[in-house]
């Protein structure tokens, strides 16, 4: 986004235009993209600069910064697109840290071809995500593929926050003692997406939990700032995220099926497809681990908040020398909840 | 192996030989090519797009009860 | 979800738990084969054998038809994949199935293979409608009970006659691998494997019915019990089994009522009759060649046989050097006595059957049951009887 602002004659065709390789060319249809779609719905004073980067003063404290790349099929699900999810998205990996999200930057590979109405529709979604969340896109890029060489539109947003003082989360402080905490429902978002997968299409009610998680979590470390460590378990879903924590915490985990929280329509997609909910993938939940005292404080605090009404406490960090994660079934019996293997496939044995 | 799960048929498609099947609160329709005498409200158990069998309610009730009976029975 | 949750309560597993250890005669132990993955799994995801007394347990059989496909035949199909340049569709559980030389269908995919994962036979038509002007080979695997839809996709496909579809034929049988397990010497002359009872298959019982197993129970004088897969049925049919074994009896019970009848589902049945026979011989990985278990096209419908239309050879029988698969799969040894387990094979990096599907006996143990390892190494050196 860093045109000179020219007059153009003709508008951008954002109904029944697409994008060709002179969107990407450095060129005046590039400049016309970026003032007549980017700069338009982004809109904001350190955008309108206009500068190749963007220049903004650092308050004192600890920065952190965080990079996700977005590649999602479909592009648009009920509950959200890969606008919306790219803000989220990036937005939850650098709060999971207690900071404060200040900045966006988002970066574009468009393939040849691509409706400039779903591009309008996705820029659209994603100002609005960003405006929501009050973490404005500062800076971007875009490039234009061949047709062939992408998958639509792939998205890379960076964003940068502020972690307060006295605050230390990290997935390396879980420790025996401590209470494993989720803010909802399990694999909403994955399900959905499933749901709208070619081949696979049954109709459900669920949507995706696609949403930012950093008020909740100012608000969480407000009353509890000594939380262990916070993560979003998005890819692997809950399962995968908690065997990571466990193996660099050097610490095993004892979970409890029955207090993890699956909605109906997700465990039965899940039945009817062959996965299990603790593998499925989210996009609006966190993972609190701390001690049990800090626990008693979040808890309310987080079911007072709006993404966190189902927030529960689900086991507990044991000490273990092989790093397992264990579960009590709901059936009563045993079992180890290990990292994901391979891709969640549907299967039919 | 051979994952299937019992559904019930909320509606069918003569003509094309498919029924819509409800699980929980996800439905998806299924290729009733397999199975004869399906009729709305029947439970069906589901596998690979297919119905393959109808699920007998009186039976289940019978294995529920003997399940039941096992902590009593000497 | 009806017929489901009912059947996995907590409260009728303690009670069945309780009804289980009353029965068990303490002076003699119970190996009981479930022959189904289904099975396994439920018994691992559920946690099954920590409700068991300990002279009850569970030996996983063969019964994941992903997990018994041999390398020969993915191979095969990799060839159509590269060389035949065809379009392969099949069930997600078999991408990452490994091939000869570390390959997979999905590293296949990976490098420009058109390879499609389908969830049922349907989509796999209407791949083939929507693509004319290439070839479109469906993969077909499974036991008894995914092999009608196989049947109802090639007498659709000569009905509207579809030229570019054709399927590549891997249905196996059950009853031949119970039957080859029992034969086996372990189990029949040396007695070094006691498999005192059967879990019958739920699903492929549906379609077969209960009769194929009277043979079994009466020939190899042991019990057999129809299991569904929720994890009430199998405590229940452990009850039954014990039963059996108590009174000296060995019949074929069925627990699994509400879905299996003897007879089975015989519209489905006349179906696969219709398109598919049995073959001479096939080789199941971990098995080996096992006469007469597995179904090839019938004459009649070769041109959608992929065999026929592509000339696919048999390829060899392979296994992997010190793999223990073959022994595990008729109970003889454990996973963990297997020396690869958990060092070179594991379900990321599967080199036996058993470690290929989720179902596998391996696999399962490695995902869900690894922290038993310790006392199951000491539980493996017990006599049998």
């Amino acid at each position: 986004m860093n045109a000179q602002v020219k007059p153009f004659t003709l508008r951008l065709d954002t109904r029944k235009g697409k994008v060709d390789m002179t969107h990407g060319s450095g060129g005046r249809a590039m400049a016309q993209l970026i003032q007549e779609l980017f700069l338009k719905h982004f809109d904001n004073e350190l955008l309108r600069q206009a500068n190749d980067q963007a220049s903004f003063d650092v308050h004192a404290g600890r920065m952190v910064m965080s990079v996700d790349g977005h590649v999602i099929s479909p592009l648009f699900f009920p509950g959200g697109d890969i606008g919306s999810l790219a803000v989220h998205g990036t937005i939850n990996d650098v709060a999971m840290s207690g900071a404060r999200p200040t900045y966006l930057s988002a970066g574009f590979i468009l393939e040849e071809g691509f409706p400039l109405a779903d591009l309008e529709r996705i820029v659209i979604s994603m100002s609005r995500a960003a405006n929501e969340a009050g973490v404005p896109v500062v800076t971007g890029d875009t490039k234009v593929v061949e047709k062939g060489k992408g998958d639509g539109v792939f998205i890379t947003t960076t964003g940068i926050g502020v972690v307060p003082q006295g605050i230390d989360i990290s997935g390396d402080r879980a420790v025996p003692g401590d209470l494993i905490i989720v803010s909802g429902s399990m694999g909403d978002h994955g399900v959905t997406i499933m749901s709208s997968r070619e081949n696979l299409e049954f109709e459900t009610s669920i949507t995706s939990d696609s949403a930012a998680l950093h008020t909740l979590v100012e608000q969480m470390v407000a009353v509890a700032p000594d939380i262990h460590s916070l993560r979003d378990p998005t890819r692997g879903g809950l399962a995968t995220t908690l065997n990571e924590l466990a193996q660099q915490s050097q610490v095993g985990m004892q979970l409890s099926e029955a207090e993890i929280p699956v909605k109906p329509a997700v465990a039965s997609a899940c039945e009817l497809l062959g996965l299990d909910p603790l593998y499925v993938a989210n996009e609006g939940k966190l993972i609190c681990i701390c001690s049990e005292a800090d626990a008693e404080r979040l808890l309310p605090v987080m079911r007072a908040h709006p993404l966190g009404g189902e927030s529960a406490v689900i086991g507990r960090v044991i000490e273990d020398p092989h790093h397992f994660v264990q579960m009590e079934t709901l059936f009563g019996g045993s079992r180890v909840v290990d990292w994901l293997t391979g891709e969640q496939l549907p299967r039919i044995c | 192996m051979c994952l299937a799960i019992p559904a019930k048929v909320v509606a069918i498609d003569e003509l094309a030989d498919n029924a819509t099947v409800e699980l929980g609160e996800v439905r998806k329709a299924v290729s009733l090519a397999l199975v004869e005498n399906v009729t709305v409200g029947d439970f069906v158990l589901i596998h690979v797009g297919y119905a393959l069998n109808k699920v007998s309610e009186e039976e289940a009730q019978r294995t529920l009860e003997l399940f039941a009976q096992a902590g009593v029975t000497p | 979800m009806k017929y489901v949750d009912e059947f996995r309560q907590h409260k009728l597993a303690k009670q069945l738990a309780a009804a289980i250890r009353d029965e068990v005669d303490t002076g003699r132990s119970y190996h009981l084969m479930e022959f189904c993955g289904g099975h396994t799994h439920a018994i691992f995801r559920y946690g099954v054998q920590d409700l068991m007394p300990g002279n009850v347990r569970f030996i996983h059989g063969p019964g994941c038809p992903v997990c018994v496909l041999p390398v020969g035949r993915i191979d095969n199909a990799i060839h159509l994949v590269e060389a035949e340049d065809v379009i392969l569709c099949t069930y997600g559980d078999l991408l990452r199935v490994p091939a000869s030389g570390r390959n997979s269908l999905i590293k296949v995919k990976a490098a420009g293979g058109d390879v499609r994962m389908v969830y049922s036979t349907q989509d796999a038509l209407n791949i083939a409608r929507e693509n004319p002007d290439r070839q479109v080979v469906f993969l077909a695997i499974g036991f008894e009970t995914t092999t009608p839809p196989s049947a109802v996709a090639l007498q659709q496909a000569r009905r509207e006659g579809l030229k570019n579809f054709s399927l590549f034929c891997n249905h196996v049988l059950t009853p031949a691998a119970i039957q080859n397990i029992l034969e086996s010497p372990e189990v029949r002359e040396i007695g070094s494997v006691a498999i005192h009872g059967f879990f019958g298959p739920s699903h492929v019982s549906s379609v077969i019915g209960s009769r194929p197993y009277e043979f079994f129970a009466e020939e190899f004088q042991r019990p057999v019990v129809i299991a569904g897969f929720e994890p009430l049925d199998v405590m229940q049919s452990v009850l039954m089994l014990i039963r059996q074994l108590n009174q000296g009896r060995y019949e074929v019970e069925n627990e699994y009522t509400r879905v299996v009848t003897r007879e089975g589902n015989q519209k489905a049945q006349r179906l696969v009759a219709e398109v598919f026979e049995l073959r001479r011989s096939f080789e199941w990985r971990g098995l080996g060649l096992v006469p007469y278990s597995a179904l090839k096209i019938k004459a009649d419908y070769q041109e959608y046989d992929a065999e026929q239309r592509f000339q696919i050879p048999v390829s060899p029988a392979k296994e992997v050097k010190g793999c223990e698969c073959p022994a595990i799969l008729r109970g003889a040894k454990r996973p963990t006595d297997c020396k690869l387990f958990g060092v070179v094979c594991t379900p990321d990096n599967p080199m036996g059957s058993c470690m290929v599907s989720s179902e596998g006996a391996c696999a399962a143990y490695w995902s869900y049951g690894r922290f038993r390892q310790p006392e199951a190494k000491s539980a493996s050196t017990e006599v049998a009887i």
